[in-house]
């Protein structure tokens, strides 16, 4: 049997995943790249810990760009991790070479979204669900034939004579996705990682699917990592849940306390935004504003700050929250208005390079007519979070200084059975953000 | 009925030629949809509900032949010409189609687009009033004016989708065909382009025929629902009513095996939808139906009034059509879980 060199591995864990970090370099000009110089690069995994139990089912939830893809296949080894690190079966699979890890997927397998893609077309089905078999030349010829007649079976094809000669183009989407659920499971694996397997499917057969897997689950002793954007089949599937946004987990817990009682206003958006077919339950949604940033350049502090209705003072209020604002408020305005307000301020784009402060120059030359609009703005809707965030503002000659509160950068927390990174449930950042506020207070009182 | 329906469309038929025979992709669909009226299109794929929606905008491949009645302003679109129909189509007709990304001209200025087409249909307009009207319908979609001049690519998805709808609204259409017009957004974002589809009644009086496969939309943003299923509405009404008491075992089939938060069991619908080139000869529905009787094997349903609802369904009647003995159950075809869509 093999050793397990580390003490204290929980014999019951799978995957063991530690400080995770997958980051991909952005390619810049042509120019850029001939100086030798990165565009920059793309946190898609950051920094993520958890555990999946054996015989678990864990759900990674995000929306599109939470890089819960990219976690799936760091986890494989499909993508090399930058740093951290993944036990699978307490072998470190992150520094394995290319060979030790083909070895190791008969163990774990994949399925993808697209049912229609995971398929060779000029490939038989016989031919692409015996396909791991003859790879992994695990038996060939007669037996091979009998095992792959067995699996379609054992995924709902049957009789399987009437499936082993036909072309994927000749199948519907359900059979498709059994069959390529079919060829993932024919070499017996231990994990299986799917990718949005039903996202594709129609309503009608998504059930299908899923009651399949829970069945193959029981069968075959198998654990799942379910990759989904979608909250309603992670609930009925998964026992814990991993809630992503842009690269971190940002609350995982037990499936039952993750949808009865969202700690993280990320996970308490995302459950109200889904569309209940019941329409006496609809009820009026206050939605957060905008999109998934770009994961290129993540917002300063909490990445989900400048969407959170409930962010404060310390949370990483910066320029470009500065920008959004000023933004949605002309989107509001009549034409002249809005031209008469942007053409105060000189240079917008001096707001887009992330920083707490900033000096931005009139164009009036007076820095206090640029003061006077962040005035307006703020008596327009004086609750928004964003005004919690600014230290100070002060009229320099001709230039308005703007500078907001050092963002605390938030930590994983253990909060009954949860673990969420979420200033709210933060003592400290709570008592630093109360230090802020007081001092803010003082000095505005000064000041007069 | 509807008072006054913007559009009222009567026993439209779209069938496709294909090598292998006539789809019958409509078959004989009526409905109508009233001013600042939002009516849900739902079925699965496959079912017609895209063809349809095109086919009253009379947007059909050339592979397509339709008949049958769309009457809009006292006028017949289906028998106008290609030239009368391009008046209507943008002023009066507006489409949003399913994916954002590829209906931006990758090429072209946010600006461009609006003045392109503001310059097509309305003239007249002076170039002040080009900017002031696409300036105002962005920034209800919340799209700012400091953005009018940026490339399609320098916006996210759920912005692109929003200068989408702008560009359909910018003319204020009497009637707007939304084709799953969040299929490929995050949840949060199609959430936001809801709320905006839903206010539209409000800020311009728009009706809107909202195409889509998901059931909890619908419940949402929906004021009427038709239940769409192999090229035919098998039951129309009131969203509230239709999901409270869902009258046909189609619409009761696809309810239940939707999932949602409330889901604790998992359903489904045995067996696929028809093939359309040879579709049952009577009911549609009577190879997967739990309640089928032999009369749903032999007549084609007919048309039954319940209320506000209407249901294409032998059980609901009408019953002194229904042949003597017609009424004895047969319940589902032995359907192998192999035989699946």
């Amino acid at each position: 049997m093999r050793t397990r060199p580390d003490v204290g591995v929980d014999d019951d864990v799978l995957v063991s995943v530690r400080g995770l970090r997958t980051h991909y370099s952005i390619r810049g000009s042509f120019g850029q790249r001939l100086v030798g110089r990165e565009a920059g690069n793309v946190k898609a995994v950051d920094d993520v810990s958890f555990d999946l139990r054996k015989g678990e089912v864990l759900g990674l939830v995000g929306e599109s760009g939470s890089g819960k893809t990219t976690l799936g296949r760091t986890i494989l080894g499909l993508v090399r991790a930058t740093d951290g690190s993944v036990r699978f079966d307490g072998e470190e699979i992150t520094t394995m070479s290319e060979r030790e890890l083909r070895t190791l997927r008969r163990q774990m397998q994949i399925v993808f979204q697209d049912p229609h893609a995971s398929l060779n077309p000029a490939m038989t089905i016989a031919d692409s669900v015996g396909h791991p078999l003859r790879i992994h030349k695990v038996v060939s010829g007669r037996e091979l034939e009998r095992r792959v007649a067995e699996t379609l079976e054992t995924v709902g094809l049957a009789p399987a004579e009437q499936f082993l000669g036909k072309y994927p183009s000749d199948l519907s989407g359900g059979q498709k996705q059994r069959a390529v659920i079919a060829r993932a499971i024919i070499l017996n694996p231990v994990l299986l990682v799917a990718d949005e397997p039903v996202s594709m499917l129609d309503m009608s057969v998504r059930a299908k699917i899923l009651a399949l897997m829970l069945d193959l689950r029981r069968e075959l002793d198998l654990t799942y990592l379910y990759i989904t954007h979608d909250l309603a089949t992670a609930k009925f599937f998964c026992d814990r849940i991993a809630i992503l946004y842009l690269g971190r987990i940002v609350e995982i817990g037990p499936s039952a306390s993750i949808y009865e009682d969202p700690k993280h206003p990320y996970t308490q958006a995302l459950l109200r935004a889904i569309p209940e077919p019941d329409p006496r339950r609809s009820v009026p949604r206050d939605l957060p504003r905008g999109e998934v940033p770009d994961a290129a350049s993540p917002p300063l502090g909490c990445s989900f700050h400048p969407r959170c209705p409930r962010a404060f003072e310390v949370c990483g209020w910066e320029t470009r929250d500065l920008r959004d604002l000023l933004e949605s408020r002309w989107s509001h305005q009549e034409e002249e208005e809005y031209a008469r307000e942007r053409a105060l301020i000189e240079n917008l784009d001096s707001l887009d390079i992330p920083r707490v402060d900033v000096r931005l120059r009139a164009a009036s030359r007076r820095g206090a007519d640029v003061l006077e609009l962040l005035e307006a703005a703020r008596e327009e809707d004086p609750d928004e979070p964003f005004w919690r965030g600014v230290r100070s503002t002060r009229a320099v000659d001709d230039q308005a200084e703007i500078s907001w509160h050092e963002p605390v950068e938030p930590r994983a927390l253990d909060v009954g059975p949860v673990r969420v990174e979420c200033h709210l449930y933060d003592e400290d950042a709570l008592a630093e953000a109360e230090r802020r506020r007081v001092e803010t207070a003082g000095s505005e009182k000064a000041g007069v | 009925m509807i008072a006054t329906p913007v559009v009222s469309v009567r026993d439209l038929r779209v069938y496709y030629g294909t090598v292998r025979g006539t789809v019958r992709a409509v078959d004989r669909v009526s409905l109508d949809i009233g001013t600042s009226e939002v009516l849900g299109l739902v079925g699965e794929s496959g079912c017609g509900k895209s063809t349809l929606g095109r086919g009253i905008l009379g947007l059909l491949p050339e592979s397509a032949a339709s008949d049958g009645e769309v009457q809009y302003g006292g006028k017949n679109l289906l028998t106008m010409s290609a030239k009368e129909l391009r008046h209507y189509r943008g002023p009066e007709l507006g489409l949003i189609f399913q994916e954002p990304m590829t209906r931006l001209n990758p090429l072209m200025r946010i600006e461009d687009h609006f003045r392109e087409t503001l310059e097509q249909h309305e003239p007249r307009l002076s170039g002040r009033e080009i900017r002031k009207r696409s300036l105002e319908t962005l920034g209800r979609m919340g799209i700012p004016p400091t953005r009018f001049r940026q490339y399609p690519h320098e916006f996210s998805g759920g912005m692109r989708q929003r200068i989408m709808i702008a560009l359909a609204l910018v003319l204020r259409p009497k009637l707007l065909i939304a084709d799953e017009p969040t299929t490929s957004l995050d949840v949060i974002v199609e959430a936001q382009i809801l709320s905006i589809l839903a206010d539209l009644r409000e800020n311009f009086g728009t009706a809107l025929l909202l195409i889509t496969h998901n059931l909890g939309i619908v419940a949402e943003a929906c004021d009427r629902v038709a239940v769409m299923y192999a090229g035919e509405i098998v039951e129309e009404g009131a969203a509230r009513d239709v999901f409270a008491e869902p009258a046909h075992p189609y619409t009761q089939a696809l309810l239940r095996s939707t999932i949602s938060l409330e889901t604790t069991d998992l359903h489904s619908i045995p067996g696929a939808p028809p093939d359309l080139i040879a579709p049952p000869p009577a009911c549609r529905f009577r190879p997967r139906c739990p309640e089928a009787m032999s009369v749903c094997e032999e007549k084609h349903p007919v048309e039954e009034r319940i209320d506000h609802r209407r249901v294409l369904c032998w059980l609901h009647g009408p019953h002194d059509q229904i042949p003597e003995g017609g009424a004895e159950k047969l319940g589902r075809e032995e359907i192998s879980v192999a035989d699946e869509a």
